[in-house]
């Protein structure tokens, strides 16, 4: 026992001091603070502001001033859009378009509400923001939907009465078995889920792959004979996975408190003072409004990132995390105890390929049905891929937000330590013989033999 | 003597092939033992058995009586044939971590590694990366971490490859005076010149089986053929008509009238006889018993057991 806590340790201090650990801990944590802050702070950039250029002749988005006999607009004007309405005709705006500083060309045909058909185009020199896109099709749209109503001599009062009472937006809770109510959004969970499996997925590929190189690398450079005139191949191995494994640990945990670090770092300095839940109390104001107001098209600006964030608030996060370390922990074991298997068999990088294939294809293949997980995560298919050792790490990650039963959990986890011990013994003999095999090219054939070698 | 090692009915075999087949090997304890044997004839398997790295179909292993088991890992050092240490890791860190795996206690183990490294002088090797060093200088770190726990038996397979004359003679000397201290070797090897000069006991393994084992010089004596060797002046034809019955005359030639023959003694004949009847013919300048060298045993042995056209070629 003390034995593999030696090969245990070198295992493990051999990766941390390594140059391309410490980058990869340092790394991290940036690229994820960027991918979480990044969206957050372009969402809240204020781009320049466009110039636009409108010619309607339909005079339903301007009118001629009686004062002083000039044309004043009507579409609403916002810190990113402003709007002109010169006196000119669509074909020679056209023509002398590249002579002017505007951006865009916004054209109202004269005949726009009898033809039926909204002919209303956007000439642009550099394709417009989807904000800007946003705002001047919502408010058009809006502005065209009153005048109709009006024409036809409907109250919009009563209208936009009968609109606010009926908008609702259905409220999804998950009521659990202790009685409390856990209220889900289906996209965050879907985030949160996937989010995780890539993770799981990317984590036991390159721990396991690391194990596997480890492996090769003790065999080409026949270090192993000497430690192996020392200690049991299992010792060895399992002192190897275990090693990687904790690196992979220590890596993680490094990873959640440079992450949360940088995050808050970045958050206080990116959002200028602007309290993360401070964004949130204001989106949640701002949905409140746009619950009321849902089809009258939107005077409030959308952020999609932020009215994310508000929601990871009921998700169990703790319950993933917990989750998240216990799964790639057994899944990595499982995994890495096949690639130390694979690692032992070969003499060379290139001869990996014939087996690493079908070890990969199910962790690829579980990843493909998470796809269909996250429509139904409580269906057979999910269940079944969320019990089979080689899927459940995945599957298992895309379910949980969604809540998966306790029962359900602990069999999963049990298979899957079960689905490890039985990799490992199967690896372990493989292993064994593999090590100290060279120069012959090893068949499927052959690992199955060694299977039944006597120690 | 006791034997600190004894191999009982060894077999080993691997699907096909059978890699040792029935062997039995005695050990003695504090002597320098050569195991013997062409590519290929089951060496390896036995030290790997012996190492504990693989066990064996059947049979036993014992070791100063007991049973092999984990426990005797301590007591046995292992220098591979082919050598091996981790390429980025430190000289002495991995010197350490080696010497750690076979249970020496840390300390211990850097107090004795200084000494080495002092008696090597290579102290500035302590902090370099394996593969800064030269394939020698490798070598040498190897060596020091196979026998730095002073085993009891000591498996050295092919020691000296990989050496330049001076540090292989650094190495034997050391050999040497390990076994004073007490330790015994297993000493595998092709190199019959070391055999002879080092080894006490040999074993020969060939396709599998042991074909020959025992002392050197009983081996050496056991299997020489009465053959002498005559250098003399005179006449060839007085020489051969001499002989009478006590010889045959084997190889000779003649350098005018400067003689060397070949003398194969006839059963039941004492060289002194055969010296009496060639003195009034001949003017004597060398008289010599042919001992065959191990080189010729091994070869003949060999030979003997593998059949024509697959003959094994051992002259190093």
């Amino acid at each position: 026992m003390n034995k593999i806590l030696l090969i245990i340790k070198r295992e493990y201090l051999s990766r941390v001091r390594k140059k391309s650990f410490i980058l990869m801990t340092i790394l991290g944590p940036i690229l994820m603070a960027g991918i979480l802050v990044v969206p957050i702070w372009l969402s809240l950039q204020k781009s320049e502001k466009q110039k636009i250029e409108v010619i309607d002749e339909s005079f339903q988005f301007s009118y001629i001033s009686s004062k002083d006999g000039q044309r004043k607009g009507l579409i609403p004007e916002n810190e990113s859009v402003h709007f002109d309405y010169p006196e000119i005709k669509i074909e020679d705006a056209r023509a002398g378009f590249y002579d002017t500083d505007y951006d865009a060309i916004l054209y109202v045909p004269s005949n726009l509400l009898n033809s039926g058909q909204l002919g209303i185009n956007l000439f642009y020199k550099k394709q417009l923001s989807n904000n800007v896109q946003e705002h001047i099709q919502s408010n058009m749209s809006k502005m065209i939907y009153e005048v109709m109503l009006a024409q036809n001599k409907v109250n919009m009062n009563v209208i936009k009465d009968a609109k606010d009472k009926s908008t609702f937006t259905l409220r999804t809770i998950q009521l659990d078995e202790t009685g409390k109510d856990k209220e889900t959004n289906t996209a965050v969970n879907v985030g949160i889920g996937f989010a995780c499996a890539i993770a799981i997925y990317f984590l036991i590929f390159f721990y396991g792959a690391q194990v596997m190189r480890g492996v090769m690398e003790e065999k080409t450079s026949r270090i192993v004979e000497v430690i192996l005139s020392s200690v049991k191949p299992f010792q060895l191995m399992m002192g190897k996975i275990i090693g990687v494994a904790m690196v992979g640990l220590t890596q993680f945990i490094l990873w959640v408190i440079l992450t949360t670090s940088i995050y808050s770092i970045a958050a206080a300095t990116v959002l200028k003072g602007m309290d993360i839940k401070q964004v949130q109390q204001k989106e949640e104001v701002i949905r409140i409004g746009q619950n009321l107001d849902v089809n009258h098209m939107g005077k409030i600006e959308h952020n999609p990132v932020v009215d994310l964030w508000s929601k990871f608030d009921n998700v169990d996060m703790t319950e993933i995390l917990i989750c998240f370390v216990l799964y790639f922990l057994a899944g990595y074991l499982l995994y890495s105890a096949l690639f130390a298997a694979i690692g032992s068999a070969v003499d060379n990088e290139a001869e990996t390929n014939q087996f690493m294939l079908p070890v990969t294809i199910p962790l690829v293949f579980s990843f493909m049905i998470a796809q269909f997980v996250t429509q139904d995560p409580q269906g057979s298919l999910a269940f079944w891929f969320s019990m089979i050792p080689l899927t459940s790490p995945v599957v298992m990650m895309v379910r949980l937000p969604f809540g998966v039963p306790m029962w359900e959990l602990a069999l999963s986890i049990s298979l899957l330590i079960g689905g490890f011990v039985a990799t490992t013994w199967l690896a372990g003999r493989i292993y064994r013989t593999g090590i100290l095999m060279y120069g012959k090219k090893v068949s499927w054939k052959e690992l199955g033999k060694w299977l039944f070698y006597k120690g | 003597m006791s034997s600190i090692l004894s191999a009982q009915n060894i077999v080993k075999k691997y699907a096909a092939h059978t890699a040792l087949d029935n062997v039995s090997l005695e050990i003695p304890s504090q002597s320098i033992f050569g195991l013997l044997g062409p590519n290929g004839a089951g060496k390896t398997s036995l030290i790997r058995i012996i190492n504990q790295i693989t066990g064996p179909d059947s049979g036993t292993v014992l070791f100063e009586g007991q049973k092999l088991s984990p426990q005797h890992i301590e007591n046995i050092g292992y220098l591979p044939e082919e050598r091996g240490l981790y390429k980025k890791m430190e000289v002495g860190e991995q010197a350490l971590y080696l010497a750690q795996l076979k249970g020496m206690p840390k300390a211990e183990a850097k107090k004795k590694l200084k000494d080495w490294f002092d008696k090597f002088d290579m102290n500035a090797w302590w902090n370099k990366k394996v593969e800064e060093l030269s394939k020698g200088m490798q070598q040498k770190v190897q060596f020091i971490v196979t026998v730095l726990h002073e085993p009891k038996l000591l498996i050295l397979d092919e020691p000296f490859s990989g050496f330049d004359p001076i540090n292989a003679n650094l190495i034997k000397n050391e050999i040497l005076s390990l076994k004073e201290k007490g330790s015994t070797i297993l000493f595998s090897t092709h190199n019959m010149g070391s055999v002879e000069e080092l080894c006490d006991h040999i074993a020969l393994i060939n396709r599998s089986k042991k074909i020959l084992d025992g002392p050197v010089k009983e081996i050496r004596k056991n299997h020489k053929s009465n053959t002498y060797e005559i250098e003399f002046s005179g006449n060839m034809m007085g020489f051969t008509n001499s002989l009478w019955t006590f010889g045959k005359l084997g190889e000779h030639k003649m350098d005018g009238d400067y003689c060397k023959a070949q003398v194969v003694l006839t059963p039941g004949s004492t060289a002194n006889q055969l010296l009496e009847s060639i003195l009034p013919v001949a003017q004597i300048h060398s008289f010599r018993e042919i001992i065959p060298s191990m080189n010729d045993i091994f070869i003949s042995k060999v030979n003997a057991e593998n059949p024509l056209g697959t003959k094994s070629n051992f002259t190093e």
